[in-house]
């Protein structure tokens, strides 16, 4: 079997006395979506901010695309093409849909500091912008300012921006959230396909997104990995039941 | 070079350096409290110095003046609060800069309006004029001590205030949250103004006590404002102890690279140009200081992560 | 076309006018408020690289300004005294030529500025208000205790330089130089602004987060924005110098810094020719105010003051309406 594209080694961070991440370990194959589901407090931020690069862990080993990417930067590890979407939109507001596709597609290419070619009349970039756009169905919306976008918009733009970078996995911190019924079976399906071009770690607390989709899941619950498996061994799994159920079982 | 002028030197440096400290301790609590960059602390100062000289030529009093110091500074630190400032906490930096540095443009023409261009003198008092004798027989001016006992006293008092009483608690508090201790109850506006014109009775106070050693003139306080800054740069913002450290490493490094500096080249130059290179290198010697906290700890020595 | 750039050329256009009637109406003060004006506005120009299109505000760029007059002074002086500026290790000559100086002040003003900005640019917010702040601080205090290029009192050069096929001299040749200067920095600011890079330094001034996720970073983006714009500062702190005939610690002074944040204000954050705009109501203001009483500040002050907390948009902004240009 080959190396997984992304893989978390015996990961731990502590605040304090609080261990929000307590050896932490899972992987991303290639082909696959895995989900990573737990109660609010469970340490899903802290984790995806370690593989994202915006926190370092205390130990462990993060290694990504086959090299130790643990001490890297967040701007080493999106050059290596790991593509990332926040759970609150960031995106640079001011600036049109169009061009914050633009800034993903010259991110990709890397050459930002060039002073004197008009940008926006890039056909290469151009190309990219327009493809990812319209992938996740944003290209009549090109011209309008991001910051009149809708919530669930935004979201389809932090994807779009993401699929620029043309990543060898991606890291998405719940893309439904806040998309409404229509809207995140539009991204479902979108997702679906996606998943053969490059693999997805996925965050989501919309369970029905993660049973549907979803290769396998893993629970995170106080900091720790209590199961990993497919869809239907996660739903019989005791611990499982007893982190998400034991109290709705009780009322 | 003697060690009695050394130790002279030492102890001016500590007297600038407690001046910076009333300074920069309310810069910084303005700062960690409500977020607030205030560029018109140094008019603050101003204020304070005019209103002791012009109290002492009225009066003739030291110690009124030096109340009316802590008054006039505290009470125009008040009115600026109530008029300008808060419009400005829930604005990004840009402004406040701007609408401060506007005040500085109001208040610096307004003092020149009102007392002329000419600089005013403040007398220190008989009773403080003179020298002692320090252990050692070093002669000391009596009023650079008493500045040093008194800016040190300030300190304690204000350490003291942070840590035991209920305004401290809530200053604290505000500094981690303000939304939660609005939630509590504590009225926030009232506390943002109490702070305010505490920061500027302090500014006011220690223009005033420099005042009586330098002149009282219109523009006095930028200078200082811009040292304080250094101040919180390298002690790091929002911490009242990195004032205190910070203040003293600068007034210690101004002074004594003045002193020193030129001193060293003529090891090595003719009397001449070393006093000239010596000089000129002491006047950047505390933004080289601050350069290189930077380069070791960007958020300075007692700042957060 | 859009109400922003029929402002602009009606801005350019309005300069040329009263430069020209003054010219014709022999008023040569006025043709060097003119002149100021477009100086004055390549000042704000870079400083509004930095600050509009990076968000850096930077509160130290008369370190910039006096670094560009001293270029042209320090040069000046040798040349009209004969003597070289140094003998070893190369014999390095003074020059009364423009093009030369020009050069200069432009270099070290990049050099100068990438110095301050690698190591203010470590922090952000405030921290960087006030090291900006005080860097240009160490240049006044610097200047002042520094005697060979006059110290305290500033270096005076008894004729303006020289620039080929010009009659520097004559004030209405000098606006042209000038003003000819501006619209080429004002072409070069709205190419960099429409660049790969111009779009990145937005984005990374919009949410630095972002920029980072696509790969790039923010860091070496302001650096070489607060770089190019410390460079034109510096342009135009030879030309102001060049004006007066005279450099002296003052254009090291905050209160130098402070003016060429307001012209950017006055105009309009953002906007390439908010600075002219700006620049033009400061000189305006100056004259006319000045002229009114001997306390015009206040007003300025106060002018300030209805700005920031009521018009954010600047003059430009209160003509050409809220929104900023984005192509």
């Amino acid at each position: 079997m080959t190396e997984p594209i992304l893989s978390v080694h015996n990961i731990c961070k502590s605040f304090g006395a609080l261990k929000a991440s307590n050896d932490v370990s899972l992987d991303l194959r290639e082909g696959e979506i895995h989900a990573l589901i737990g109660p609010n407090g469970a340490g899903k931020s802290t984790l995806i901010q370690q593989i994202a690069g915006g926190l370092r862990p205390d130990s462990g080993t993060i290694r990504f695309n086959g090299a130790d990417i643990t001490r890297e930067s967040t701007v080493a590890r999106a050059r290596r093409g790991l593509g990332r979407t926040f759970q609150i939109s960031s995106l640079a507001m001011d600036m049109s849909v169009l061009q914050n596709a633009m800034l993903g597609a010259l991110g990709r290419r890397g050459d930002a500091l060039r002073f004197f070619t008009p940008v926006m009349k890039d056909s290469a970039l151009l190309d990219v912008a327009h493809d990812a756009l319209a992938q996740v169905g944003l290209e009549d919306f090109a011209a309008a300012r991001t910051a009149e976008l809708s919530h669930g918009q935004r979201r389809q733009l932090e994807v779009a921006v993401a699929l620029t970078l043309s990543p060898r996995a991606f890291l998405m911190d719940e893309p439904m959230a806040g998309l409404g019924t229509e809207g995140s079976h539009r991204l479902m399906g979108f997702l679906d396909t996606l998943r053969q071009r490059a693999p997805i770690l996925l965050v989501e607390h919309d369970m029905d997104a993660v049973f549907s989709l979803a290769d396998r899941i893993s629970v995170l619950v106080y900091g720790e990995v209590i199961a990993t498996g497919a869809g239907p061994e996660i739903r019989v799994d005791p611990l499982v039941r007893s982190a998400y159920l034991g109290e709705e079982a009780e009322a | 070079m003697s060690i009695v002028l050394l130790v002279e030197q030492v102890l001016n440096g500590l007297q600038f350096g407690v001046m910076l400290f009333l300074m920069a301790a309310g810069l910084t609590l303005i700062f960690g409290v409500m977020g607030l960059i205030n560029l018109a602390h140094g008019s603050l100062y101003m204020v304070g110095a005019f209103a002791a000289a012009a109290t002492a030529a009225a009066t003739g009093s030291f110690l009124l003046a030096l109340v009316a110091s802590l008054v006039a500074a505290a009470a125009a630190g008040a009115l600026v609060e109530l008029t300008v400032i808060r419009r400005l906490y829930d604005r990004d930096h840009l402004d406040q800069v701007l609408a401060t540095f506007a005040l500085i443009l109001i208040f610096s023409e307004g003092t020149r309006w009102v007392f002329g261009s000419f600089p005013l003198f403040l007398e220190v008092p008989d009773y403080l004029s003179g020298s002692v004798t320090l252990p050692g027989g070093i002669e000391y001016p009596l009023y650079r001590l008493t500045m040093i006992l008194i800016g040190l006293a300030v300190a304690a008092g204000l350490f003291a205030l942070i840590a035991h009483t209920r305004i401290g608690i809530r200053i604290r508090a505000g500094e981690s949250d303000r939304e939660m201790i609005g939630a509590l109850g504590v009225n926030i506006a009232r506390l943002y103004t109490l702070i305010f014109a505490l920061g500027a009775a302090l500014a006011g106070f220690a223009g005033a006590l420099i005042g009586a050693i330098q002149s009282v003139q219109v523009g006095m306080g930028e200078p200082v404002l811009i040292l304080a800054f250094v101040v919180i740069v390298i002690g790091g913002i929002g911490s009242i102890k990195g004032a205190l450290v910070g203040a003293i490493l600068v007034g210690l490094t101004d002074t004594l690279g003045g002193f020193l500096l030129p001193r060293l080249f003529t090891l090595f130059m003719d009397a001449s140009s070393a006093m000239t290179m010596g000089s000129a290198l002491a006047a950047m010697s505390i933004y080289l200081l601050m350069a290189g906290v930077l380069l070791f700890r960007p958020t300075g020595l007692f700042g957060g992560p | 076309m859009r109400a922003e750039t029929i402002l602009n050329a009606a801005l350019l256009a309005m300069l040329v006018a009263v430069a020209l009637w003054a010219w014709t109406a022999d008023e040569p003060f006025i043709i060097t408020l003119v002149t100021k004006v477009a100086i004055f506005a390549i000042a704000g120009i870079g400083l509004n690289l930095a600050l509009g299109l990076g968000g850096l505000v930077s509160l130290g760029h008369a370190a910039f300004f006096g670094i560009g007059g001293y270029a042209m002074g320090i040069l000046a002086s040798h040349a009209q005294s004969y003597t070289p500026l140094m003998e070893w290790p190369l014999l390095v000559e003074g020059t009364k030529s423009m093009p030369v100086i020009w050069l200069v002040a432009i270099l070290a003003g990049a050099l100068t500025a990438l110095v301050i900005g690698a190591l203010s640019l470590r922090t952000t917010g405030v921290y960087f208000i006030m090291i900006t702040l005080a860097f240009g601080q160490m240049f006044y205090y610097f200047a002042i205790s520094w005697p060979a290029y006059g110290g305290e009192d500033g270096l005076p050069i008894y004729v303006r330089n020289g620039f080929p096929g010009l009659n520097t001299l004559d004030p209405i040749q000098y606006f042209a130089l000038c003003f000819a200067v501006m619209c080429a920095v004002l072409l070069l600011v709205a190419r960099i602004a429409a660049s790969p890079f111009g779009l990145a330094l937005s984005g990374a001034r919009q949410n630095p987060q972002r920029v980072q996720a696509v790969g790039l970073v923010p860091y070496r983006l302001f650096l070489v924005a607060f770089t190019i714009s410390g460079a034109i500062t510096a342009l135009s702190g030879a030309l102001y110098a060049d004006l007066n005939r005279f450099v002296s610690p003052t254009m090291f002074s905050w209160q130098t810094s402070g003016e060429i944040m307001i012209f950017v204000i006055l105009g309009g954050v953002g906007r390439l020719f908010g600075p002219v705009a700006g620049a033009a109501l400061f000189i305006a203001l100056e004259h006319v105010l000045g002229g009114l009483s001997e306390f015009w500040h206040i007003y300025l002050g106060a002018l300030l003051l209805v700005v920031v907390l009521f018009a954010r948009g600047g003059l430009i902004g209160l003509v050409a309406g809220r929104e900023v240009a984005h192509d």
